[in-house]
């Protein structure tokens, strides 16, 4: 296995034995089941499909619950693909945790962005805004110029200005993995993730 | 956020003296040169302790042959090896920037008295 889902914990400093303090990132990879392997021969392409998190049955819709059922597979809150490479594929209900990765290894996190609503073209796409003095009014966080006069006549489609920030598909690659703590289900990155805290994250070895 | 608690216990350490702004303490840094290790002394007035649980720091202020000297230190760094109380010190307020105006005899700190 070379990728995993994990639930972003939140952030915290751990120091090294040299006393260096890092930021790092604490992402709970819980052990998932196997509920469904994908193979060539039937569906096309190679994937195992696994489960984890604890849902209340009331909000187990029928046709969630029969993908579980299919399979034999207990109920959990979250179903999803892992697409696989090579011929080694994992066995129908094995589990799969934290321990397929290693301390020092750089993985790719991808993620959800925290939704930020709609926002100026300062903070969205940080242009500067005008002057704060010599006579100005109402310019301080202005976009600007957004095209020229008679020709084109119009604005250029994809010009930056202000709308909705976040909430994005981000992913970080090539993060360093400082620490794993399989008794916590704990993953320890270096350096900050996209999401928010309890967001499920995606995280996949880098080559 | 017990999750983050029970993983910063790991690094967080116990046997931390208390001591307060307005203290004077000797703080044992350890210093890497090369392959040696030494311990330096840093011996100041405590002027702040900020942030809290592994990320809680503090700074430290002395005079250096009339230059003042501040230093941060995080508190759970291994790299201090220990921390000595010389004297306690009365103050009112729990950040002391101020005596970085003052110096001589209006930067005196008076000593805590015993209850």
């Amino acid at each position: 296995m070379n990728a995993m889902y994990g639930k972003k914990i939140g952030m915290t400093r751990i120091f090294t034995s040299d006393g260096d303090s890092i930021g790092v990132t604490a992402i709970e990879v819980e052990p998932a089941t196997v509920v469904r392997v994908k193979t060539k021969d039937i569906d096309g392409y190679k994937a195992v499909v696994v489960s984890f998190g604890k849902i209340r049955q009331k909000l187990v819709t029928r046709p969630f619950k029969g993908q579980f059922e299919k399979n034999g597979a207990e109920v959990k809150k979250y179903l999803r693909e892992i697409r696989m490479a090579g011929d080694q594929l994992p066995e129908k209900g094995s589990k799969i945790g934290v321990d397929i990765f290693k301390p020092g290894e750089k993985v790719h996190i991808s993620g959800v962005s925290r939704g930020l609503g709609f926002q100026g073209s300062v903070k969205r796409h940080h242009f500067r805004g005008g002057p704060k003095t010599h006579g100005q009014s109402d310019r301080l966080r202005a976009p600007g110029s957004v095209g020229a006069s008679s020709y084109p006549s119009r604005t250029f489609l994809g010009q930056r200005m202000a709308g909705h920030m976040g909430d994005d598909n981000v992913t970080v690659r090539n993060v360093k993995v400082v620490g794993v703590e399989p008794e916590q289900n704990l993953l320890l990155v270096s350096g900050p993730i996209p999401g928010h805290r309890n967001s499920i994250v995606y995280v996949r070895k880098a080559r | 956020m017990s999750v983050l608690k029970s993983l910063e216990a790991k690094y967080r350490k116990s046997d931390i003296i208390e001591f307060s702004p307005g203290d004077t303490i000797r703080v044992h840094v350890k210093i890497k040169e090369g392959d040696k290790e030494r311990i330096q002394v840093f011996q100041g007035t405590v002027i702040a302790r900020t942030g809290g649980g592994i990320s809680e720091s503090f700074t430290v202020r002395k005079l250096s042959s009339g230059v003042g000297v501040e230093r941060v230190f995080p508190l759970h760094s291994p790299n201090i090896a220990k921390i000595e109380m010389i004297k306690q010190g009365r103050v009112r307020r729990s950040k002391l920037y101020y005596l970085r105006s003052l110096k001589g005899k209006k930067a005196r700190i008076g000593e805590k008295k015993e209850e």
